[in-house]
């Protein structure tokens, strides 16, 4: 699994948003995304963190080529998506989905649930007509809904429900990549496990390759092999999950993890500011104008990704810097969720609502199959 | 809760969002009434051959400018017609002139806007600033000048109503096309790997009809009231034909010596306005995605 070749390859990617003022003119750009070159081995789960309007929802998109990247290459099993034709790029989509933030959004008001997920189906050509309301069931029955809901429509869905739709409709086409821009945030805490397990069921037992973009990082933890954290546009640092959460190189990483409720990390030092404008990013390291440790040489010398190849860090003070502080506890930030996590597992494996309704606490235990 | 044998649920049908805002219109009691006069006066227009008790042209030198009565309810007019038919037949020309003028602005108007909504642009900026520069210009005034333009006949009186009306179509499929264009769902769509005209026709138009819907029904009501003001001024429906505008024209100088003869056909043209409004307004309220459980 970890020699295996990667699926899902970024090149040097570039998207910048122009900014016009009231006269249509050009007046610079907003740089989501300057630069960023990430590798996803197959069977893999790759975590993109970091704070909002970092650029990691509109990373998720490039790689999909849902959006155009201004410079660099995204190649797919080897292909670069960039050079295949429109209907190719659209034939391709089969082995690569999104799963949406907002499962309110993200649904068709107007689709039934069979006809939302057996769109792909329809559209790939994957199932012959009279086989096609089967394999709907199928699909709902694997995320933990009942194929009695297939005649439903959205509004009729809880939050998580909804997700688990979209899930199931994400899954429906056999992807071999699936992208997850922040799948749970919008969910109520104690839905989000059960979604969370699900996603960790799945990624397990399809080897499904999954990008989850996530702020959360007792999430990210729990699911992600690999953990890449981008500030204003750019991959600060890139290493397993394991590495980046025990000891993180990079002055930033070091302080969101600080920042995770009951972390607990006596000693790190505490962000200031805000995020700089990603119109005008401060000249040298990005990260400069927050950092408690910079220098002179972080507000001349942008720092590239150094320091091995399994665990890089763009910091020129990587081995100079003082040890990260210790977590206190094991991880007291991801506690909540495991509690969460494992009832819910251990869970009666079959609720069986019998007026079906679409209330929250209905949700069915999401390992039922 | 969750009850000791739960039944086997055999595929249950959800409610539709048509349906819903179906359910939700029946229980809109006045948008419901004002529905009941639109079809009266609609099976009265489509049926007046047979409702109006007089032919509507007849004169009668015997019966000029007479008071309601029981042999003519709602009086006589200057030419001893009876004004009774001649509501009637005048609900043709009204409610059709409301009705085809903005089915013909929406058919104008809504392709343009979707149309400058997806391309965007240059193309986009020169549709929109069109729309906007007739927009500009009072309504009645650019209806007056195209239908004066065009030639006094009902048929030109329709057509002038429809450009003058499309711009306000062209703005809301375009402002609606910029919306869908945002959502997650075409999003998805496209990630699915719907192409762009599966995107348009499936994702798209399924969810704009409402809007249009709400629009078109207020709009077939100010259709009626421009299609009455052009004939009032002789641009629209010809003598003798009645059509309410007209006979509202040729009554006022007979005000104080014969009001019925202004009284029922602008009574006409305020129901049917009326209770076009009201439609409009519950079909709003009907499609409202914020009233959820009501």
């Amino acid at each position: 699994m970890s020699a295996a070749a990667p699926l899902l390859e970024l090149d040097g990617v570039v998207k910048h948003f122009p900014v016009r003022d009231a006269l249509g003119r050009r007046r610079g750009a907003v740089r989501a995304v300057d630069g960023v070159s990430l590798a996803v081995a197959e069977g893999s789960v790759l975590a993109i963190v970091g704070e909002s309007g970092c650029g990691k929802s509109t990373l998720g998109r490039l790689a999909l080529r849902l959006i155009e990247p201004d410079a660099g290459a995204v190649r797919f099993a080897g292909e670069d998506l960039g050079a295949l034709s429109p209907r190719a790029l659209r034939a391709r989509r089969r082995d690569m989905q999104l799963i949406f933030q907002d499962p309110f959004a993200s649904l068709d008001p107007h689709m039934t649930v069979e006809d939302a997920v057996a769109e792909p189906l329809r559209l790939h050509r994957i199932v012959p007509r009279a086989r096609e309301r089967e394999r709907v069931a199928e699909l709902l029955r694997r995320v933990g809904l009942r194929p009695e809901h297939a005649r439903r429509w959205p509004h009729e869905f809880s939050g998580g429900q909804r997700q688990r739709i979209a899930i199931a409709r994400a899954l429906a086409s056999g992807p071999r990549l699936v992208v997850g821009d922040e799948p749970v945030s919008a969910l109520d805490v104690s839905v989000q496990a059960q979604v969370i397990n699900l996603l960790q069921d799945l990624i397990r037992d399809l080897g499904l390759t999954f990008v989850l973009i996530s702020h959360d990082l007792a999430v990210v933890r729990h699911i992600a092999d690999r953990v890449a954290v981008m500030y204003l546009g750019r991959i600060v640092e890139e290493g397993p999950a394991e590495a980046v959460f025990a000891a993180p190189r990079h002055p930033y990483t070091r302080a969101l993890l600080a920042a995770v409720p009951g972390q607990g990390r006596a000693g790190a030092p505490p962000i200031e500011g805000d995020v700089p404008s990603p119109i005008a990013p401060p000249p040298g390291c990005r990260f400069h104008t927050r950092c408690p440790f910079a220098e002179t040489l972080c507000r001349e010398a942008e720092p590239e990704l150094a320091g091995g190849i399994v665990h890089r860090a763009a910091c020129h003070l990587q081995d100079r810097l003082p040890p990260a502080a210790a977590p206190a506890e094991a991880d007291p930030g991801g506690e909540r969720l495991r509690r969460l996590q494992s009832f819910f597992r251990a869970g009666p494996p079959q609720q069986a609502p019998a007026a079906a309704t679409a209330e929250a606490h209905q949700e069915p235990s999401g390992a039922s199959a | 809760m969750s009850a000791t044998a739960a039944a086997p649920a055999p595929a249950e049908r959800g409610e539709s969002p048509g349906r819903r805002a179906l359910r939700r219109f029946l229980r809109h009691r006045i948008a419901l009434f004002g529905f009941l006069v639109i079809v009266v006066f609609v099976t009265v227009a489509l049926a007046a051959p047979w409702v109006a008790p007089y032919d509507p042209l007849a004169t009668s030198w015997t019966a000029i400018r007479k008071a309601p009565s029981a042999a003519h309810w709602f009086g006589t007019d200057e030419n001893g017609r009876d004004v009774l038919s001649r509501v009637v037949w005048g609900a043709r020309a009204s409610l059709m002139a409301g009705v085809v003028s903005v089915l013909f602005a929406a058919a104008i108007g809504v392709p343009i806007g979707l149309v400058a909504g997806f391309a965007g642009g240059v193309l986009d900026a020169v549709l929109s600033r069109i729309a906007d520069a007739m927009l500009s210009v009072p309504f009645l005034i650019l209806a007056i000048a195209l239908a004066a333009f065009l030639g006094p006949a009902l048929e030109n009186a329709m057509l002038a109503i429809a450009i003058t009306f499309s711009p306000v179509f062209v703005r809301l499929a375009r402002g609606m096309a910029l919306d869908a264009k945002a959502t997650d769902w075409v999003e998805a769509a496209r990630a699915l790997g719907n192409p762009p005209w599966r995107i348009a026709a499936l994702h798209v138009l399924p969810n704009i009809v409402p809007p249009l819907l709400v629009q078109s029904t207020l709009a077939i009501a100010e259709a009626i009231i421009a299609e009455a003001a052009l004939s009032f001024l002789g641009l629209g429906q010809q003598p003798p034909a009645p059509s309410w505008g007209s006979m509202l024209n040729s009554a006022q100088r007979f005000l104080e010596s014969a009001p019925w003869l202004a009284i029922f056909p602008g009574a006409a043209i305020f129901l049917v306005v009326l209770s076009f409004n009201l439609v409009g307004d519950g079909l709003r309220d009907a499609f409202d995605p914020r009233a959820e459980r009501r």
